[in-house]
């Protein structure tokens, strides 16, 4: 509990550098703004101005960070007060930002990769006429993404939750012309509000039961509750988690996103965005240490995430759909970190961190593929690219290997550690989380290694198509703005792993904001086992991929006579299938039949009413004759009405 | 001159005294009434339009200072009893708090009445002789609002008929049409007078007084015939709910307000029924609150009646004037079921309602003067069709003072209905509350009718134009609308001023 304390008593008020902070969200949005009120006059310079921004809150960011590796642990959690957000009577809330080591490591990633991203972008959107509003909907998805995770509240989480919503809705939507786009960055919203829906109900609940928002104060009284609500909280972010990172029952969203421009597969829907849900739950670790029931959904939610995203991914032909499977196995992994508790909260966000360098570099690579092949994304239409594209392929190749947990490459180190501490469960648990997500590694490397196949060896399939829109095929390595990118995230991918586990520095870095690291119980495997095991199933997927892709001819259409386990996974399992089934056809029939009920049972009876009564008017109305005797007549009778019951009355 | 006049006669005949500050406002109207007629007989034609105007826009506003100065003496003097005011002419007039609420009632409608008749622009094109006989009708019914016996009643409400059943007829263009409805509103007038008049003998005959006071004290513990006292009290009824234009004795209202000017259909349709429930409330409360268990539950029969005859004539209505009418008849019979709540929050209740129906009724009027077609006012609902596209700010006033007669939040109609509900369900009437909710449900359908078709028709080819009001028209509606709004928003003030005091005898 020693952190809880820390997180309710350690926020001391930001000094030094530190009380600049707020550049860190004016910067880009000021780019934001800027680009999108200037108008066509920004044309020119718009795109360097937005990446501009996006370098110096990076460069602040990191002058931020060494200026609070001097400081004890217990002085790393600073707050800076900015206005009164929301001072209403009982439900006061501050605008502040929460620098503290985990707050800073997602500025650092968010700012770092941000700027590569936007360095890219510059050459992958240069043919684009939208440039310019291109990059102002980047700039406002990293202001977004930097109040998410710096805001020192649930409410200004969610604020940046919403906001960053908007970005990734605007940027799916950027080719709206396309209907596929459209549609995709229609159901990106629609599946995040459920989620959203959770995430509010949970801030309600805590403002119902504990009368505020801010963390220190929150993870403070939170032990105070029962556990009943404890648990109903915890849940509750859960599905806000799993809409936003695209989690079990959540995740039919974000392979549909990567109808947006590539740039932002790899910042929003691989890096940065979908990690929000990690970040969430690592962030509300004073809560999930009190509810252990909570703790074993999330660890099961994350395992049939990763299970599914490692299915579904090696059925596609697809390059960025199976990524993009591929991103959703992955956070499973670090959702399943976070959900294991004090043994996993760091090693999570660890995972999270080397993903979001190899999976950003793998987005960039296949969109320099892209780049390369008249857009088209069919990997039946690549084939042999290696030396057309060697930058490519080798910064890809590293990305690659970092993923599948290459030894001594970045997801070799993050990976295993979430392995090793899933196996540590008591019981039953261990060998089901472990084992699961041992069996992960295997079909990680066999779709992932298949992709490799299919894309940059065997036959140059490319040589006897043309593109849809009826071009040949001239690929070509891509030019040095986007290259270089490339080739920093590959290096990231190479050592990040490496520097950042090294002598647990991450974890103990991160010791203010979630404790301290524990070590995982008692695995029923040495580790040094577990290891050769998880490299072992590695191998055993590449093989399998080679017997199955790499030693025949791969078809350029794809084969319709599968076995029902692809054509489950080319059905994406099921998953839109079970949301309509589930929800939306229910949905559906109930509207059908309040409509109905409405119609018929309402309307009707309302209109037979206002029949009768407009029948009623129409006959009543031929007494009104417009003759004086008849009026008088109608009076007198009522006067002789009126007098005879008065009398009634009175002697009755 | 006149007062010099009365003070003589006081000498001579030993007459009671006469408070005259506080008969000031009635004094005032019914002299500056002679002196319209006086200019009516001695100025020039051409002149006489201007100055009547003048004479009568100086009646009301001399009436309207005097009231103020008598209220703020009147209120430093009063006990703490509540019932403050006085009682003079020999107790024949009770100048009470109700009595003066009403007095400022009538006056501020008279003032708005008075604009509609007083614009030219648009219609309003009658001859000079309406002014006296509105500055007559006005004294009359200050007076009925006030009078504390029969007698004093029968005179007040024979002041205020007469003049309107010729300013009803005193349309130039449709003069048909309106000479038809005056000669209407005169025999049925007459009729009704006739039945009060007989109720009064009967109530004389049982009580020997006409004082109404008397009749409260006779009717407590004595051994009189019940038959007189009865039969009076339903025959004097019936000639107040005739007034009130409350059914089955409405009959008159529709042909009346649709063949009058509509002008004087505004003042009418306002100030008749303030003071005719001024009588009615007055009558009920004083005089016979102590038998109201024999004779409650006819007029509750008679509230549905005018209820349920208002809300399902005007169905079927085409023409917005008529629609109107019997929608005025609908009121009356909400008017009525404050009227018989016979408690404090009735009274105040009650009074709130009139003021509040009375501004909105007024507006609407002169919302309805404004859309013309070649031939004089198209009143004919088919011709309204669409009217939001051709003059959206007209068919948006219109809207909202439909919506408060229809009694819609935010407007003075919601609140007058909700006091008059919440003061008869403390009275335990709740399944009379029940029925006026079915009916104002029902009687907003032709509301909104009206609404749809001003907005979702296409507009006719030969449409009505819309005139461009002149300021006195201008400013009627203006008023009439704003106090509408205010009194939705903040009732607040009129609330307390109606509930200040009761009756007094």
């Amino acid at each position: 509990m020693t952190h809880t304390l820390l997180a309710a008593e350690g926020a001391l008020p930001a000094a030094g550098v530190a009380q600049s902070a707020w550049l860190l969200l004016a910067l880009p949005l000021f780019g934001a703004a800027v680009l999108l009120l200037g108008g066509k006059a920004t044309n020119k310079w718009g795109h360097l101005l937005g990446c501009a921004t996006v370098i110096l809150a990076f460069v602040y960011g990191l002058t931020l960070f060494l200026s609070t590796t001097s400081l004890k642990a217990a002085d790393r959690i600073q707050e800076l007060h900015l206005f009164s957000w929301i001072p209403v009577d009982s439900l006061s809330i501050d605008f502040g930002l929460r620098l503290d080591p985990l707050s800073l490591t997602f500025v650092l990633l968010i700012t770092g990769v941000g700027s590569l991203i936007h360095v890219y972008s510059i050459g992958y959107m240069s043919h684009d006429t939208d440039r310019r509003k291109f990059f102002a909907y980047l700039n406002l998805f990293v202001a977004a993404m930097l109040l998410l995770v710096l805001g020192n509240g649930f409410v200004t989480l969610y604020f940046g939750w919403e906001g960053v919503g908007l970005a990734s809705y605007l940027l799916i939507a950027f080719w709206q012309h396309k209907p596929a786009a459209a549609t995709a960055a229609k159901k990106a919203f629609l599946m995040n509000r459920v989620g959203d829906v959770g995430l509010a109900v949970a801030i309600f609940l805590m403002w119902a039961n504990l009368g505020t928002t801010q963390y220190t104060e929150v993870f403070a009284k939170i032990g105070t509750l029962d556990g009943g609500t404890v648990l109903a909280i915890s849940l509750l972010l859960l599905l806000g988690a799993c809409g936003k990172s695209g989690q079990f029952p959540l995740q039919a969203w974000l392979p549909d996103a990567m109808e947006g421009p590539t740039p932002v597969s790899a910042l929003i829907h691989a890096a940065t965005m979908v990690t929000a849900g990690v970040y969430l739950i690592a962030r509300s670790n004073p809560i999930y240490d009190l509810t252990a029931d909570g703790r074993l959904v999330v660890t099961i939610i994350g395992t049939v995430t990763l299970l599914i995203g490692c299915v579904i991914g090696c059925a596609y032909d697809d390059i960025k759909k199976v990524l993009a499977y591929s991103t959703v196995s992955q956070i499973g992994y670090m959702i399943l970190g976070v959900g294991l508790g004090p043994v996993g909260y760091a090693l999570g966000i660890t995972h999270l961190l080397t993903h979001g360098f190899f999976k950003a570099g793998l987005f960039l690579g296949a969109g320099s593929v892209m780049h390369g092949m008249n857009d088209e994304v069919d990997m039946r239409q690549y084939g042999g690219l290696a030396k057309k594209m060697p930058i490519t392929f080798a910064t890809f190749g590293l990305g690659y290997l970092a993923l599948i947990g290459f030894p001594f490459l970045s997801g070799f180190y993050s990976k295993d550690a979430i392995i090793e501490a899933a196996f540590g469960q008591e019981g039953w648990r261990g060998w089901v989380f472990g084992g699961a997500a041992m069996l992960g590694v295997a079909l990680t490397a066999f779709y992932m290694t298949r992709l490799m196949l299919m894309t940059f060896f065997g036959e140059q399939r490319w040589k006897n198509l043309k593109s849809s829109d009826g071009r040949d095929y001239h690929p070509h390595e891509s030019p040095a703005v986007m290259t270089v990118p490339m080739i920093i995230l590959a290096v990231g991918s190479v050592f990040a792993g490496f520097l950042l586990t090294n002598g647990n520095f991450l974890a103990n870095w991160l010791e203010p904001s979630l404790g301290e690291l524990k070590e995982a119980g008692h695995p029923p495997l040495p580790a040094a086992a577990m290891t050769a095991l998880s490299l072992g199933l590695m191998v055993v997927g590449v093989g399998l991929a080679w017997l199955f892709v790499g030693r025949k001819p791969v078809p350029v259409t794809k084969p319709e006579r599968v076995s029902w386990v692809v054509r489950a996974a080319r059905a994406d399992l099921y998953g839109n299938k079970l949301n309509e089934t589930l929800f939306a056809k229910p949905g559906e029939a109930l509207t059908k039949g309040l409509v109905i009920a409405d119609d018929k049972a309402v309307d009707g009876t309302v209109t037979g009413i206002a029949g009768a009564l407009a029948f009623l008017s129409s006959r009543l109305r031929r007494t009104q004759t417009g003759f004086v005797r008849s009026y008088a007549l109608t009076m007198l009778g009522g006067s002789v009405l009126v007098v005879a019951a008065l009398l009634m009355v009175r002697f009755s | 001159m006149q007062e010099q006049f009365l003070a003589q006669a006081q000498q001579q005949v030993n007459a009671p005294d006469i408070a005259y500050g506080a008969i000031a406002p009635v004094l005032i109207v019914l002299g500056f009434a002679c002196l319209s007629v006086l200019v009516e007989a001695f100025v020039a034609k051409e002149r006489r339009w201007g100055l009547q105007i003048g004479v009568a826009a100086a009646a009301i506003v001399l009436a309207g200072a005097s009231l103020a100065a008598f209220i703020s003496s009147n209120d430093a003097a009063g006990g703490p009893t509540g019932k403050t005011g006085v009682t003079t002419l020999a107790g024949a007039v009770s100048v009470d708090k109700p009595a003066l609420f009403l007095w400022g009632t009538l006056l501020a409608l008279g003032v708005l009445a008075l604009l509609l008749i007083a614009d030219r622009t648009v219609g309003g094109d009658m001859q000079t002789e309406v002014f006296p006989l509105f500055l007559f009708a006005l004294g009359g019914m200050m007076v009925f609002c006030a009078a504390n016996n029969l007698l004093t009643m029968f005179i007040a409400l024979e002041v205020l008929s007469l003049p309107l059943y010729l300013m009803c007829g005193l349309a130039r263009k449709r003069r048909l049409i309106s000479q038809e409805a005056a000669v209407k509103y005169f025999l049925l007038g007459a009729f009704a007078s006739a039945f009060f008049l007989y109720g009064l003998a009967l109530l004389y005959g049982y009580a020997g007084s006409v004082k109404l006071a008397d009749i409260a004290t006779a009717a407590v513990g004595t051994d009189r015939s019940d038959t007189l006292l009865f039969g009076g009290l339903g025959l004097l009824v019936v000639g107040l709910l005739f007034k009130g234009s409350v059914g089955p004795f409405h009959t008159w209202t529709p042909d009346v307000y649709q063949g009058a000017p509509t002008s004087v259909t505004a003042f009418m349709a306002a100030c008749t029924k303030v003071a005719a429930f001024g009588g009615i409330l007055r009558v009920l409360t004083v005089a016979f609150q102590s038998t109201q268990w024999e004779w409650r539950g006819v007029l509750w029969g008679v509230a549905i009646a005018s209820m349920a005859i208002g809300a399902i004539f005007g169905l079927t209505q085409t023409d917005v004037k008529r629609m109107i009418a019997y929608s005025s008849v609908a009121h009356a019979g909400f008017l009525l079921v404050g009227a018989i709540a016979m408690n404090t929050d009735g009274l105040s209740s009650t009074l709130f309602y009139l003021l509040a129906y009375g501004f909105t009724t007024i507006a609407s009027f002169g919302v309805i003067s404004l859309v013309r077609s070649g031939s004089g006012e198209a009143t004919d609902l088919s011709q309204w069709a669409g009217l939001a596209k051709r003059s959206p700010l007209l068919a948006g006033v219109f809207t909202f003072l439909l919506l408060a007669l229809a009694g819609i939040p935010l407007t003075s109609g919601f609140i007058g209905k909700f006091v008059v509900f919440s003061a008869a369900l403390r009275d335990g009437m709740a399944p009379l509350v029940v029925i006026a909710l079915v009916f104002s449900a029902v009687a907003a359908f032709f509301y909104l009718r009206v609404v749809v078709l001003m907005y979702f028709s296409e507009p006719a080819e030969d449409g009505p134009t819309v005139s461009v009001p002149g300021a006195f028209t201008t400013v009627a509606i203006t008023l009439g609308t704003f106090v509408t709004l205010l009194l939705g928003v903040l009732p607040g003030f009129v609330l307390n001023w109606a509930s200040s005091g009761g009756f007094l005898s």
